[in-house]
């Protein structure tokens, strides 16, 4: 019996990634369920839904069921170690999801460096994402993007705050005409509205999109974005290109990521499978002043790949009578296996479990 | 299969309209016009798919990734709030939500305001920026009713040219948002079929420009 039979098809993912994850050097972290509430309330808008399950502790003090890892590693890593912390992750989040706004439990597998960030540790963690879909799929997709163009952006648009969030979530649906509606209403400069526009369309190979994201440049911001996106994108084809897209609509809160930020998609699945990015700004409200970069994997998600029901419960049915000693099923039941085949021994035929064949003991046998 | 573009439209005139777009732009699929009850119609040679589904469920097919793209009004973007791309705004099928009452009354200030909607997220939302607290009352149509049958105080509807308000002795309080058909496309769609669909967009945005 091989363990592809034995594990779901979620279980094989998840050794799998554990397994790319610790050949680069990473270490399983383990958590506990609850995190104290005020983590969250703090970093409301880093979380992906407001909805928090809280409850009391036996001395009264106020807890949450975590909706997100990130914080929590975040939270409890020393600042300004000299060495670089890399830890993974697979636990359960809380989060409301889903049409129904019911409270779900979804399992999550991910990954964090915290410590001094350079161009290799980004790229370290852009080449494992992309190792981590290769892993769930053939059939994927890496898109890379920089927050700093869309800050820069937004700084020289001197658009107060909510309009900037507005026009940061639009870009996120690639939302072209009410981009413009917002800039018209409140006098941005039509050329750098266009910018806006352009950016919350580019979509492609970075061959085809780094030229373009060049003339984007307005400002220091923008310029610095631009030219750390190339460093990575020239150092990532060294590995192939291949699966590697460019899209500045992967945006994340402006407020804690600040650099790269990626999404992984697979086809048939809908939505990103995978999100991360380099969230220093985290830290920096947590009161550290490391660098931070990680992603997690949603793996729920892999629900829409699994199609694995069609497989039988056991190989063979073994059906005995009453007038068959135990023993001689226990021993009939012990050669079967020995065999390499699943056994479900039972007194009548069963309906509620596949089999691929029978075999009959005793007397009627 | 993945090289056909799946395309989910909403049954009725809008849906009608987008289609005549579409076959003009060299998305045919003359299978639809036939008079049958199917729901599911191919043209290999255009190599489109398109699902007639009912208007509020088009975003939902589109989210889910069973349609590449789609057509849907923006009242049920702004009330369901679907994790999809927005690509274009056709500029047809427009109309407004507003808020609508009794003719010659106000808004009630001094107490709760009952308000019959079948799009409760966007009256919420729109009564909650202007600090108002609200009953909601789910309808799912004949919403005009509710104000005349003294059920509600006020609606949140769709408006289009005011008739069916004026016959009820209604009139708009205040208008909410405009309304108009919106190109959508699926995230992980968009991705693994970026060409098609950015051609079937540019060929849209040039036919409407004119």
């Amino acid at each position: 019996m091989s363990t592809n039979n034995t594990l779901s098809f979620e279980e094989r993912i998840s050794m799998k990634l554990a397994e790319l994850f610790t050949s680069f050097g990473y270490k399983k972290f383990k958590m506990s369920k609850f995190e104290e509430y005020d983590l969250y309330i703090e970093n409301k808008s880093f979380l992906k839904s407001e909805n928090i399950i809280a409850f009391n502790d036996p001395t009264g003090k106020l807890l949450a069921l975590k909706p997100d890892v990130t914080l929590s590693i975040a939270k409890n890593t020393a600042d300004r170690e000299t060495e670089p912390r890399r830890l993974f992750y697979s636990e359960n989040v809380y989060r409301v999801s889903g049409n129904m706004h019911e409270f779900k439990e979804i399992p999550q597998i991910g990954l964090e460096f915290i410590g001094e960030v350079d161009d290799y540790s980004l790229c370290e963690v852009l080449t494992i994402a992309k190792k981590a879909l290769a892993v769930i799929s053939d059939r994927y997709v890496l898109d890379i993007s920089h927050m700093g163009l869309l800050i820069g952006l937004l700084e020289a648009t001197g658009l107060p705050y909510a309009e900037r969030e507005e026009i940061t979530a639009l870009i996120g649906t690639k939302n072209a005409h009410e981009i413009r509606r917002i800039c018209n209403e409140n006098g941005v400069a039509p050329d750098l509205c266009e910018k806006i526009v352009t950016l919350a369309g580019l979509y492609g190979s970075m061959d085809k999109i780094l030229p373009l994201a060049e003339k984007l440049v307005v400002n220091d911001t923008t310029a610095n974005a631009v030219n750390e996106l190339k460093t990575i994108c020239h150092i990532l084809r060294a590995d192939g290109s291949h699966n590697l897209n460019i899209d500045f609509s992967v945006v994340s809160d402006i407020s804690y990521y600040n650099g790269i930020t990626f999404r992984g998609f697979v086809e048939n699945v809908p939505g990103c499978i995978l999100s991360g990015g380099r969230y220093d700004n985290l830290l920096k409200k947590l009161g550290k002043t490391s660098g931070a970069v990680g992603f997690a994997v949603y793996m729920d998600l892999l629900s829409y790949l699994n199609k694995e029901s069609g497989n039988f419960d056991a190989d063979v049915l073994l059906i005995y009578d009453s007038t068959t000693p135990a023993e001689v099923v226990l021993s009939t039941v012990a050669d079967l296996r020995a065999e390499g085949l699943r056994v479900f021994a039972s007194t009548g035929e069963c309906k509620n479990i596949k089999y691929k064949k029978i075999i009959r003991i005793g007397e009627e046998g | 299969m993945s090289n056909f573009i799946n395309i989910a439209l909403p049954k009725g005139r809008l849906g009608e309209k987008v289609y005549n777009l579409f076959e003009k732009l060299g998305y045919g699929c003359p299978a639809l016009l036939e008079n049958t009850r199917k729901l599911v119609f191919e043209d290999e040679q255009n190599g489109v798919r398109y699902f007639w589904v009912k208007p509020s469920d088009v975003a939902i097919y589109v989210e889910t990734g069973v349609a590449d793209v789609g057509v849907v009004g923006k009242d049920i973007i702004l009330e369901q709030n679907p994790d999809v791309y927005e690509l274009l705004d056709l500029g047809f099928g427009k109309c407004r939500m507003a808020v609508a009452g009794k003719k010659g009354e106000m808004l009630p200030l001094d107490r709760t305001v009952k308000v019959a909607t079948k799009f409760p997220n966007i009256a919420k939302r729109h009564f909650a920026s202007k600090s108002r607290e609200i009953d909601i009352i789910k309808l799912n149509g004949s919403i005009e009713l509710a104000p005349i049958l003294g059920m509600a105080d006020v609606i949140v509807d769709i408006v289009e040219t005011g008739t069916t308000l004026k016959e009820n002795n209604l009139e708009v309080y205040e208008d909410i948002v405009n309304i108009s058909a919106r190109f959508i496309a699926n995230k992980t769609g968009f991705r693994f079929k970026t060409e098609e669909i950015e051609l079937m967009k540019s060929k849209i945005e040039k036919e409407i420009a004119q």
